[in-house]
């Protein structure tokens, strides 16, 4: 037989033995090795246990006590939510907030992606570096930037419009211009992660449907709505609907921007939930706000999974 | 005849070649104004607070002068304010502390988790990693309120090594996502080699997944480094006294008067804070890109 010419002991000693006592111990690698791996895993099983699953299911928990956390009272925190006008316009507000927000950023973030994926591929590695900068800087430090820049007395996006001509604009003042402010760091701050998204997805487009487009005379609009988008439809929605779950349970803009004023018109689901739970002490009330993003939330994991699945399947 | 024609249809062939090539020069000139015009929006911000750093409050009160650049002298006292008078030395130490148990935590227990899940398929383990990906996607905005019960209970409220027990829901269920990506992507034949020569699974992890899937490990260091450098909520709600702060909390907090004076050491603390992250991810940045989109869009 082939495989006796040079025995596996002769080049690895010690091997030998093992193979010979082969039966028994291939099943006794196949038991140890489900253990080991159960074990390998255990860590991670014990944090996401303990530190997300425990917590999601102490927050439902919470939500039916009183402010006292000493009585149960079922549904009550909710239903007292439903009668207050602020918790409606919390809900609208996110809801504006979300679907805003990440409109604009994966508009830019195509635009961007495609202005340099344009370039020559030398200098596209810098371009890409210079726009990702607002994407690396923590959130809660470049809004301290925004805030700054949006200061009533010396803002100086306000010296850029005078000079333009324009008159100032009261930008954290008046409720409306500061939901818009809101939103507006927020697309500065995400619409880089749809850029590394979209551009990774633009280079793994084969180049060939291009050269077909091109002989069947596809100007570069028509390339674009009948290959690109096609070819990127899946990442699209994996990237939107991520972002709409982390743009809607978002925190640190409003927070350190407005806290949730004037008239608590800026508030989010999780800000409101914050000012109930730890600044007030109401934590069942804050608990039940925070849990309002759950079903939204939710619906949009289903859908990401199924679009990442589908992606890999494509892949 | 056929020449004359052949020379017409090369001249055609060389017009047209031409004006693709003036179309593409157009597109390009065009992609470079329209980048520039973005590159302004993305960097006006991160610039502002470098000037308004350096500026001294004399000028920054001047309502005449041009906010976006300095006309008078440069200074350097709103950082020296910013590092003998106030805590922020203790915050960044704080900062460090925390990041460093954190993505040290992370990378033992993601990694693990995701050698045997990409590797050791048991029952359950394809479950578990969908599980893994769902829980990514729960937001720590959603959880902070049970945890701070719970850290409560645990008597680590207002002490930064709370931080180190929650940050790691943050991070860890991404790092072993893109890690499970990376690990199964590493030819099934290492590992027969390595079985064969008697390896056991814990040596195959070390000398063989990791130095392999080292760029993988470096994209998930980055974003856990990355994740609970910036992370904002959770110390925002468990912290509150001085000297636990960590950075983020720390400067938009304790540095933040109702005095107009102090924004020279507020931007000046915001810039420093954030210097780790941008060092970081100026020299690793090709690592940390091809980790985050891979996780994307391979799944």
């Amino acid at each position: 037989m082939p495989d006796d010419t040079i025995h596996p002991s002769l080049v690895y000693p010690g091997v030998g033995a093992a193979a010979r006592r082969r039966r028994p111990l291939i099943r006794r690698v196949l038991q140890r090795r489900s253990t080991i791996a159960v074990f390998m895993c255990l860590p991670l099983l014990t944090i996401i246990g303990g530190l997300v699953i425990y917590p999601a299911l102490y927050a439902i928990h919470l939500a039916t006590l009183n402010k006292g956390m000493t009585k149960f009272v079922g549904l009550g925190n909710f239903t007292f939510l439903f009668t207050r006008e602020t918790f409606w316009m919390v809900a609208r507000q996110s809801a504006i907030f979300a679907i805003t927000a990440v409109f604009f950023k994966a508009l830019i973030g195509l635009i961007t992606a495609h202005l340099v994926n344009n370039l020559p591929a030398k200098g596209q590695r810098k371009w890409r570096g210079m726009l990702l900068v607002p994407w690396v800087i923590p959130l809660s430090l470049s809004t301290l930037g925004w805030w700054w820049m949006f200061d009533p007395t010396y803002s100086a996006l306000n010296w850029v419009l005078n000079g333009l001509g324009f008159s100032s604009v009261p930008w954290l003042a008046d409720p409306y211009w500061a939901r818009f402010s809101v939103i507006l760091d927020n697309v500065w701050y995400g619409a880089p992660f749809f850029l590394i998204m979209y551009l990774a997805a633009l280079k793994s487009v084969p180049e060939q449907l291009y050269e077909a487009a091109s002989i069947d005379g596809a100007n570069a609009w028509q390339k674009f709505i009948h290959v690109t988008l096609p070819m990127m439809r899946s990442i699209i929605a994996i990237t939107v609907l991520f972002s709409l779950i982390v743009t809607f349970a978002n925190f640190d803009i409003v927070w350190v921007m407005t806290q949730g004023g004037p008239r608590d018109m800026t508030h989010v689901f999780a800000t409101y939930a914050f000012k109930l739970g730890i600044q007030s002490g109401d934590i069942p009330l804050g608990a039940s706000v925070s849990l309002f993003m759950f079903p939204i939330l939710a619906v949009a994991a289903v859908f990401i999974l199924r679009g990442v699945h589908k992606r890999a399947k494509e892949m | 005849m056929a020449t004359a024609e052949l020379v017409a249809g090369h001249a055609r062939r060389r017009a047209l070649a031409g004006s693709l090539q003036r179309n593409r020069r157009w597109a390009l000139i065009l992609s470079y104004v329209f980048l520039i015009l973005f590159a302004i929006f993305f960097l006006a911000p991160p610039y502002y607070m470098l000037v308004t750093s350096f500026k001294t409050n004399r000028e920054m009160v001047d309502i005449a002068t041009n906010p976006w650049i300095i006309t008078r002298d440069i200074t350097f006292d709103h950082y020296k304010v910013l590092l003998h008078e106030t805590d922020f030395l203790i915050f960044f130490k704080n900062t460090i502390i925390v990041t460093v148990c954190v993505v040290a935590i992370t990378m033992v227990v993601s990694t693990l988790a995701a050698f045997s899940l990409a590797r050791m398929k048991f029952w359950g383990s394809v479950g578990i990693a969908t599980g893994i990906f769902l829980t990514y996607l729960v937001p720590d905005t959603l959880l902070f309120i049970p945890l701070f019960q719970i850290v409560k209970g645990l008597g680590l409220l207002n002490s930064y090594w709370g931080m180190v027990l929650v940050y790691p829901t943050l991070t860890v269920p991404f790092c072993t996502w893109i890690m499970i990506g990376y690990f199964a992507s590493i030819p099934k034949e290492l590992d027969e080699a390595a079985l064969i020569d008697g390896a056991g699974y814990m040596q195959m992890l070390l000398r063989i997944f990791i130095p392999v899937a080292l760029p993988g490990i470096i994209a998930a260091m980055i974003f856990a480094f990355t994740v609970s450098w910036a992370a904002f909520v959770y110390p925002m709600a468990f912290l509150y006294r001085s000297d636990q702060l960590v950075l983020t909390v720390g400067t938009v907090t304790s540095l933040v008067r109702a005095d107009v004076f102090q924004w020279g050491s507020l931007m000046a603390g915001a810039l420093l804070a954030a210097a780790p992250p941008l060092i970081i991810y100026a020299f690793l940045m090709d690592y940390y890109i091809a980790g985050l989109t891979s996780g994307a869009t391979k799944g």
